[in-house]
């Protein structure tokens, strides 16, 4: 058999089958999975532990410090693992927000998305998986990139590819500069890059990077739906409003392939807003049962969505449960849902009419289908702005685009730092031209000829 | 009237050419303990610079000091025979630091001629190249104008721009070498009878005039440095040169520009009777007039060709306009208004052998124990032909030892190993110059640190001599002596060390900090970090000292580079098999499939640098490696 391969960098991906289940798990493999686990791992040093044991700890963000998940971590260490490498498995508590997060940080922290079939493949490299099983990994793998590479054309076209084209051409210019200086010092001719040049030209790309960051979590809204939550106390319509939403014609998806969830999700396609809806079988089981709806239940909901749509019984007083639940979804974006409205009127909403603004206010009868509508519009007009593909604004959604665009975006503040600790500019130039390789990496383009004939369309040289 | 051909001597190696690469080549080949000839058209022509008399620069400075480290001359011999010596970029980092110096040209040939006869092993001979002898698909000699059979276990060529030379000075176009040499004019017929592809392309040089009739007052001085720098490790400091010669700097203008736009249609370059590709980076004054229309003056250096001539070259006028123009342009320029011409620039084609046929040894794919060197695959410049004449030679005579072990530079060991890979993975289209944004990790490939980067190899090879390699050693141990005792020594903040940052404009310093971490501040230097620790208990050699500055200066970044060449490193182990049938590869795209089989890459680090190869056809390629079924072939 094979010697182990180390050809390969750390990947991650969340390994477990979308579906119920109480638990995720997202795995890492390669030579960094241990030290690349342990900078998001706060527990017991994942270099020390013994192999193969389970670890208890948090995921903590060590940019901000914020607990990401209560997690077990499993370690394995190469040889006697599924790819051979070594491999830590992080167990989070199944929501995919906490496990994409999980994810993003392993992404941002020395992993690289794992892409389709790449753990098999590497399996078989490492000499695991025995040869006429390979056969069938080409196969796989050459599928995948069949679709990679459609993926990559429609990228080509994209707003996405073209604004980090644009923005690598910016560092190509400034790169550029910086070679023309150090391969023909003799000629004054060329315009002296100083690092004043090279700090306005880093701080342009990077605040141009960071708008694309923040357009992430809208290009996840397009991609995986709004995540929104119905919630409300028993009987008050939370089940007739989402069969109301999803009427059959409506339903546009009900799976996605290659994401881990721990309820089944529920997709409608609300005027262009696909709406992801949370939680849908507890709405129905609680449907059933005469017991008390668990507003642990619904926080965990609440936590979890990008809109929670909170129904409160026109017909009825204010309850404290009501009081509760408006509690929570403070903060949130919400409308506020009077159902019942074919009933006499016995809410007093003068209280919370002082916070809430009047259109996010919408009455309707669930049972009469009034109403519903304007609850649509509403629902429109609140997203409209922020996921119209129609309008100019890039949206990057992908995981791995988010993670090179976040290294990206610490090699430009390793840019900064160096100039400020008046590094030569010849030095910093390194973090700039990494920089332009994690953007290349997006768009599939990086040859480091480019800037050779940048060097020479631009400027006169040569004795 | 027919040449009868004869039986001549047989040898280990064979140097077909004794300009920059072939005197390499054929060094390294004796030196290496091979009998050795090497053949030259003129033997007034050994090592002889055609066009500027200068050496070094950024990238090809630091070939000539990885020539040095590898046991090669040319570092030798420049600080034998130089005239003036300067350290460029010195403002920059340590990158991209180069040491650049003006021979005294024909000092240079001297010098090279003098140790290539007396290096026993090395036969020179006067004669020229007109095929090869090849049996059973390797090259076992080769055939002289004059008749000549001369046997050998491996042959070099380096005929450098005398395949089929043609000069062109306006509209006269003649047969000839470099500099109205003979041109060899049968053996690039008899490489296309062997199947072998070539391109045409196109070098040029500028004009020479006589100094007596320069107004230097018109010009600005370009001095060498006074502080002390040598090429070679070996030359002592005692050695350098106090009355170094100056360069001189002056510009064309509007009139000069003028003249050659209302000649242009006697330009060959324009008229099309050149049809050789020409160098981008080294432009001929009427195509930088043409591409670059909108500025009104370029730079002109004048550099001496020697101590005792007075023919001086004008860097930056490299030109194939007809003499006539030639004078005029000349004329119009700044201190140049009464120089009278020596010489008229000329630009000259010639045959190259298209490098995608050649190993990373340089061993052509086509023809076993046959290695190319030089101007003739592709290359432009002596640094990059020297760098190739000792790969070539070296491998050249391992062969011609039965030792099959392949000798070859990696692009993170030596812009040598950059040079190679580029040409051998990605060809060329024009004449190659080396620059040091082709070197992805010129941090690590600096011109400081060639001897530690290579004089291991030159030792294993036996091109470095016990005597020098202990040096090498003693030096290497004072270094990381030095580097660990700076890791442990600490630098307390007492109230001297505070007013010395102040005086600084640095932060003041709150704890001890190690004495590295004190070193890392951009404000200071080792020498005044000397004033805060015990000095170390023996002196230390300037060059140890240099060596200490950076590695702690740049460590940060040194560590950035080092870990993108682990990662190289890890590619660069997967080979891939000769045999390797790539029309058996299910899926690979028609451009991937195509260069492949062209390029042949040896490694799956080599294939990922073809241009048309994706990762998704990198990844088929590893498994189909990795299924072992061409390992079955090989079988």
């Amino acid at each position: 058999m094979a010697n182990t391969t180390s050809e390969f960098d750390t990947i991650a991906a969340i390994s477990t089958p979308p579906g119920e289940g109480a638990i995720a798990i997202v795995r890492l493999s390669g030579e960094d999975a241990l030290p690349v686990a342990n900078r998001i791992f706060k527990g017991r040093d994942l270099q020390k532990v013994a192999s193969h044991t389970i670890n208890y700890g948090h995921i903590v963000d060590p940019d901000n410090g914020e607990v990401v998940d209560e997690v077990m971590a499993s370690v394995m260490r190469a040889p006697k693992t599924y790819t051979r490498e070594d491999i830590v498995e992080i167990n989070t508590h199944g929501g995919i927000v906490a496990t994409n997060h999980v994810l993003q940080l392993l992404l941002s922290h020395g992993a690289r998305l794992a892409e389709p079939g790449e753990y098999t493949k590497r399996a078989f490299l490492n000499g695991r998986i025995d040869l006429t099983q390979a056969e069938s990994v080409m196969d796989l793998i050459r599928a995948k990139t069949d679709r990679a590479m459609q993926v990559a054309v429609n990228q080509l076209d994209g707003n996405l590819s073209h604004l980090i084209k644009n923005i690598r051409q910016e560092i190509l210019d400034a790169l550029a500069q910086v070679e023309v200086n150090i391969d023909y010092p003799e000629y004054d001719d060329v315009e002296t890059m100083t690092s004043k040049m090279l700090r306005e030209k880093a701080l342009a790309v990077k605040n141009r990077i960071e708008q694309l960051l923040a357009t992430a979590n809208q290009g996840k809204i397009l991609r995986e739906g709004l995540a929104t939550a119905i919630v409300g106390r028993p009987n008050v319509g939370k089940s007739s409003l989402l069969n109301y939403l999803l009427h059959e014609d409506k339903a546009i998806v009900t799976d996605v392939a290659g994401t881990t969830r721990d309820v089944i999700e529920e997709y409608v396609n609300v005027r262009d807003v696909p709406l992801k809806l949370i939680d849908t079988a507890g709405i129905r089981e609680t449907q059933d049962k005469v017991e008390k709806i668990g507003v642990e239940r619904s926080r965990k909901a609440i936590q979890q969505a990008d809109l929670v749509l909170l129904l409160l019984n026109n017909s009825e007083p204010l309850t404290q449960e009501d009081q509760a639940l408006l509690d929570a979804t403070k903060g949130k974006k919400r409308l506020l849902i009077l159902n019942k409205t074919d009933l006499p009127v016995k809410l007093d909403l003068s209280q919370v009419k002082k916070t809430v603004p009047q259109q996010d206010i919408v009455p309707i009868s669930a049972l009469t289908a009034t109403g519903v509508d304007q609850l649509e519009q509403r629902i429109a007009d609140l997203f409209a702005g922020g996921i119209d593909n129609s309008q100019s604004t890039t949206l990057v959604s992908n995981a791995r685009q988010i993670g090179l665009l976040k290294q990206a975006d610490q090699a430009l503040t390793d840019v900064l730092n160096g100039l400020q600790a008046d590094m030569p500019v010849d030095l910093v130039q390194i973090d700039m031209t990494h920089c332009w390789d994690l953007l290349g990496e997006i768009t599939g383009e990086a040859y480091q000829d480019e800037l050779l004939d940048q060097l020479f369309s631009q400027f006169c040289l040569g004795k | 009237m027919e040449v009868h051909e004869y039986e001549a001597q047989s040898y280990d190696v064979i140097v077909v050419g004794a300009g920059h690469a072939g005197s390499e080549a054929a060094l390294a080949a004796a030196r290496m303990g091979n009998r050795t000839l090497l053949l030259t058209i003129n033997l007034e022509m050994v090592a002889f610079m055609p066009c500027n008399p200068s050496l070094g620069g950024p990238a090809k400075g630091t070939v000539v000091r990885e020539i040095d480290a590898l046991g090669g001359e040319m570092g030798h011999n420049i600080d034998k025979t130089y005239i003036q010596m300067r350290m460029l970029n010195t403002g920059k980092g340590p990158a991209v630091r180069a040491l650049r110096a003006q021979a005294d040209k024909h000092a240079y040939h001297q010098a090279m001629k003098d140790t290539m006869e007396q290096q026993p092993n090395l036969t020179l001979r006067q004669g020229t190249a007109d095929r090869l002898i090849v049996e059973n698909g390797a090259c076992v000699g080769i055939v002289t104008d004059t008749g000549a059979r001369y046997r050998a276990k491996s042959v070099v060529l380096a005929a450098g721009t005398a395949s089929r030379g043609q000069i062109i000075i306006g509209e006269l176009k003649y047969s000839s070498g470099p500099n109205n040499s003979k041109p060899a004019t049968k053996l690039s017929l008899d490489l296309l009878a062997h199947g072998f592809k070539l391109a045409r392309f196109k070098t040029g040089t500028s004009p020479r005039i006589d100094g007596t009739t320069i107004d230097y007052s018109k010009t600005q001085e370009q001095p060498g440095d006074k502080a002390v720098h040598h090429f070679s490790f070996d030359t002592p400091d005692s050695h350098y040169l106090k009355d170094q010669i100056s360069c001189w700097l002056t510009y064309t203008n509007p009139t000069t520009h003028q003249i050659i736009r209302d000649n242009l249609d006697r330009a060959p370059m324009f008229s099309g009777e050149i049809k050789g590709v020409g160098p981008r980076y080294c432009p001929s004054i009427e195509d930088k007039i043409v591409r670059f229309s909108d500025k009104d003056h370029h730079q002109l250096f004048l550099e001496p060709e020697g101590r005792r001539t007075e023919e001086w070259y004008i860097s930056g006028l490299s030109t194939s306009m007809p003499e006539e123009i030639q004078h005029k342009m000349l004329h119009s320029v700044a201190g140049l208004e009464h120089a009278q011409l020596m010489r008229p620039g000329y630009a000259i084609e010639y045959d190259v052998v298209e490098p995608y046929q050649l190993r990373p040894t340089l061993e052509t794919k086509r023809i076993r124990n046959l290695f190319t060197a030089g101007q003739m695959n592709g290359t432009s410049g002596y640094e990059e032909a020297a760098g190739q004449g000792l790969v070539a030679g070296i491998n050249a005579s391992l062969r011609a030892k039965g030792d099959d072990t392949p000798f070859v530079l990696k692009r993170s060991d030596a812009y040598i190993g950059v040079l190679i890979d580029d040409l051998v993975t990605k060809g060329t289209n024009e004449p190659y110059r080396l620059l040091t944004s082709r070197a992805e990790y010129r941090l690590l490939l600096r011109h400081d640190n060639a001897d530690l980067r290579l004089t291991e190899k030159g030792h294993q090879l036996g091109l470095i001599s016990d005597e020098r390699y202990a040096r090498f050693l003693a030096k290497k141990a004072a270094l990381n002596k030095e580097l660990a005792r700076l890791n442990s020594v600490r630098v307390k903040p007492n109230a001297e060390v505070n007013a010395f940052l102040a005086k600084k404009g640095g932060a003041p310093l709150k704890d001890g900090i190690l004495a590295s971490e004190f070193l890392r501040r951009p404000e200071v230097s080792y020498q005044e970090l000397l004033q805060f620790i015990p000095v170390p208990t023996e002196n230390l050699d300037h060059n140890v000292v240099e060596q200490v500055e950076i590695q702690v200066k740049y460590a940060g970044y040194i560590k950035k580079e080092e870990k993108k060449v682990a990662r190289l490193k890890r590619m660069e182990a997967k080979h891939i098999p000769d045999r390797i049938d790539y029309d058996a590869i299910d899926g690979l795209a028609t451009e991937a499939h195509q260069k492949l089989k062209k390029i042949q890459p040896e490694t799956l680090a080599q294939a990922t640098r073809i241009s048309g190869v994706n990762p998704a056809d990198i990844a088929i390629l590893s498994v189909y490696i990795q299924q072992g079924k061409i390992a079955k072939v090989d079988d």
